[in-house]
């Protein structure tokens, strides 16, 4: 395991996702690679993404949806985030956020209009989300 | 001979129970008239007059008591996000025996400060971030608390790195430092904040509220009367080594101003497709309605069941109903004169509706998520839909004509099927109000108090729900 990096993630599944497995390894990897990662489970809320990271104080939040309805799970997340006082906070997405195979370019086009970060494709390993995090929360 | 005298000074009657620790009986109680102004002192003289009517001259081995006198322990708590570490905080302290007269979440404004300013807490429970967390709102608010001109015992129990910057900023208050209300997400760890409530009382507030003329006859335990009643609870439910508990249990205080609710249970979650969510809830639990009472809170009933609920449940017709309610609301002192006048059954009716809304206020609720694989539930808060007795304490329960009927209304029903409150239950009395006094011995003397508990409840028979399946 890496040393510590003292960034602290936010994860969890949006919505009425239940898909456990995913979450938990990207709960092992992000630990693995030094980070403190407070990870929410499935079934989760904007409500409580945002409730976490304020308690936790956050340097990023990474959702997480496999069942397709990501969409609609994520809107309004980043408005409410800047309610929260929130803002600026880093915020990725991944899993199989849509349903079926969308053209992903439309898809990132449309995560990134509602304010995320980073959005990435079905099928991403970890090591990418890694090395991402990593860059945008400076860590090295 | 071995003997405790046991002394409960509330707000408005003092009452004093003796004890024979050899035959485990209580051999005497009395009580006496207690206003808030005058001397405490004098209340407690006069009960200790009238019980040595009854017991004579015995020699106490030692004497002990709770306290909810001059309107009991106030506190004012202070967390960050409403659902978690506030709720937290608040938690923490309804669990120590407090009254929270003020709860603030996020920062404090100018007009927090203002009403903090005038009308001071015994305590303020400050609470804020995970360890390792956000520390900005408890640095901010001790920075504020600092410009206060009065002062007031502060306990600090949030994020771990907040503490030095806030001790430093509240360094002319008295201070004390506890581990975090949550130290990471969603969990929950109050007991040593709670052990600190009581400490401080003892210290503090006793001397505060005209008690310290009663010292010289007091030995040293002094407790906020509700958690004298929550730790009796919790002693009845869990046994001591040598003396079996009676399992988990749901506890029913339904007074005059407020309606205490008190579990000693797990309430984990029964079925397959749960998923639990939200804070840990505390096994021993307790939750006040302020706005839920038989004389000072009746309008809070009436609005949350309505007019007609109350009519139903009466009997009486809603021109009745509205009559006795102003006539309360000018004499707060009004009791039923029969068992069956109109005051007697519109008691019954605010009885069973303070029941009705404070057990749905503290039980774990149930939500549907349709998702695509079918219907799954969330549960926030505690599945207690297992737990299998109910106690009864305070005089609106203990005096009424039917109590079954009242203790009914604590149940699961199929009208609010995802309030998840005990499906069936013994009900049990506290008929000679001794749960207090017995929080309070149970401090020396575990295993007597206990039995004492087991005997001297009544019950006056079981109830269920009706559906059960
Ligand atoms: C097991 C499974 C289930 C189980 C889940 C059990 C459980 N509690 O975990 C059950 C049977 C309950 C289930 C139900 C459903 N499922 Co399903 N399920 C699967 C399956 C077969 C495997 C999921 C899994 O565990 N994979 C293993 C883990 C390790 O991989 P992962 O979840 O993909 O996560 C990795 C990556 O995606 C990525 N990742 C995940 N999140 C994020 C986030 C970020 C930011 C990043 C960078 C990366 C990232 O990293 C993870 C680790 O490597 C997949 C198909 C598949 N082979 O993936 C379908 C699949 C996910 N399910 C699918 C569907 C449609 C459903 C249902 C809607 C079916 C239905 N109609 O009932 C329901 C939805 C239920 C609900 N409310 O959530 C579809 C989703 C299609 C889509 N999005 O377009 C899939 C893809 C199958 C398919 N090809 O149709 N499912």
């Amino acid at each position: 395991m890496e040393q510590g990096n003292g960034k602290k993630l936010v994860i969890g599944v949006i919505g009425a996702d239940v898909h456990a497995v995913g979450i938990r390894i990207l709960e092992y990897a992000f630990r693995e690679a030094g980070f403190d990662v407070t990870n929410l489970g499935v079934m989760v809320s904007q409500e409580e993404f945002i409730g976490a990271a304020l308690e936790t104080a956050a340097d990023a939040i990474v959702i997480s949806s496999l069942y397709g309805h990501g969409e609609l799970d994520c809107r309004g997340m980043r408005d409410k985030m800047d309610e929260a006082g929130l803002d600026g906070l880093l915020l990725y997405v991944g899993g199989n956020i849509v349903v079926g195979k969308q053209d992903f370019v439309d898809v990132e086009k449309r995560f990134h209009e509602m304010g995320f970060d980073r959005v990435f494709p079905p099928g991403t390993p970890p090591e990418e989300t890694i090395f991402y995090l990593k860059k945008d929360l400076e860590v090295e | 001979m071995r003997y405790a005298l046991l002394i409960d000074f509330g707000s408005t009657f003092t009452k004093v129970t003796a004890v024979d620790l050899i035959s485990e009986e209580i051999i005497g109680t009395a009580s006496a008239f207690t206003t808030a102004d005058s001397d405490i002192g004098t209340g407690l003289n006069v009960a200790l007059d009238r019980l040595r009517r009854v017991t004579g001259d015995i020699a106490f081995d030692f004497k002990s008591a709770c306290s909810s006198a001059a309107g009991g322990l106030r506190m004012m708590v202070s967390g960050l996000v409403p659902e978690l570490t506030a709720e937290a905080a608040r938690l923490a302290a309804l669990g120590a025996g407090a009254r929270i007269t003020r709860l603030f979440t996020h920062e404090l404004t100018r007009r927090d400060l203002k009403d903090i300013e005038a009308d001071p807490p015994d305590i303020f429970l400050m609470t804020g971030g995970t360890d390792g967390g956000n520390r900005a709102c408890m640095e901010k608010n001790a920075g504020k608390l600092r410009s206060l001109s009065v002062r007031f015992p502060i306990i600090l129990a949030g994020n771990r790195q907040a503490i030095d910057a806030c001790e430093d900023a509240l360094e002319d208050f008295p201070v004390t430092v506890c581990p975090n209300v949550m130290p990471s997400f969603g969990v929950l760890n109050i007991e040593p904040v709670q052990r600190e409530i009581r400490d401080l009382f003892l210290k503090h507030i006793v001397n505060a509220r005209g008690l310290s003329k009663t010292k010289e006859i007091l030995s040293d335990i002094l407790m906020p009367t509700p958690s004298a009643i929550l730790s009796a609870m919790k002693l009845l439910a869990d046994g001591t080594e040598t003396e079996p508990g009676i399992g988990e249990l749901m506890g029913i205080d339904v007074g005059g101003a407020t309606t205490d609710v008190y579990t000693v249970a797990r309430g984990e979650p029964i079925d397959m497709n749960v998923i639990c969510k939200g804070l840990d809830e505390p096994y021993a639990k307790r939750t006040v309605e302020g706005d839920i009472g038989m004389r000072y809170s009746v309008a809070g009933i009436v609005s949350e069941v309505g007019q007609p609920w109350i009519s139903e449940c009466s009997g009486l017709t809603s021109d009745d109903c509205a009559a006795l309610m102003s006539e309360l609301l000018y004499d707060k002192s009004k009791v039923p004169l029969t068992n069956d006048d109109a005051m007697a059954r519109f008691d019954h009716a605010l009885a069973s509706g303070a029941v009705e809304i404070a057990t749905r206020r503290h039980a774990g609720v149930l939500e549907e998520a349709f998702t695509t694989s079918g219907l799954v539930y969330v549960q926030t808060g505690k599945d207690l839909r297992s737990v299998r007795q109910i106690i009864f304490t305070g005089g609106s329960f203990i005096h009424a004509q039917n109590p079954l009927d009242i203790a009914r209304h604590a149940l699961y029903t199929e009208r609010y099927p995802m309030s998840l409150r005990p499906k069936k239950a013994t009900v049990l009395k506290d008929d000679r109000y001794i749960l207090s006094a017995m929080g309070v011995l149970a401090e020396r003397e575990k295993d007597i108090a206990l039995r004492i508990i087991k005997r001297e409840l009544v019950s006056p028979g079981d109830i269920s729900s009706g559906d059960d399946s």
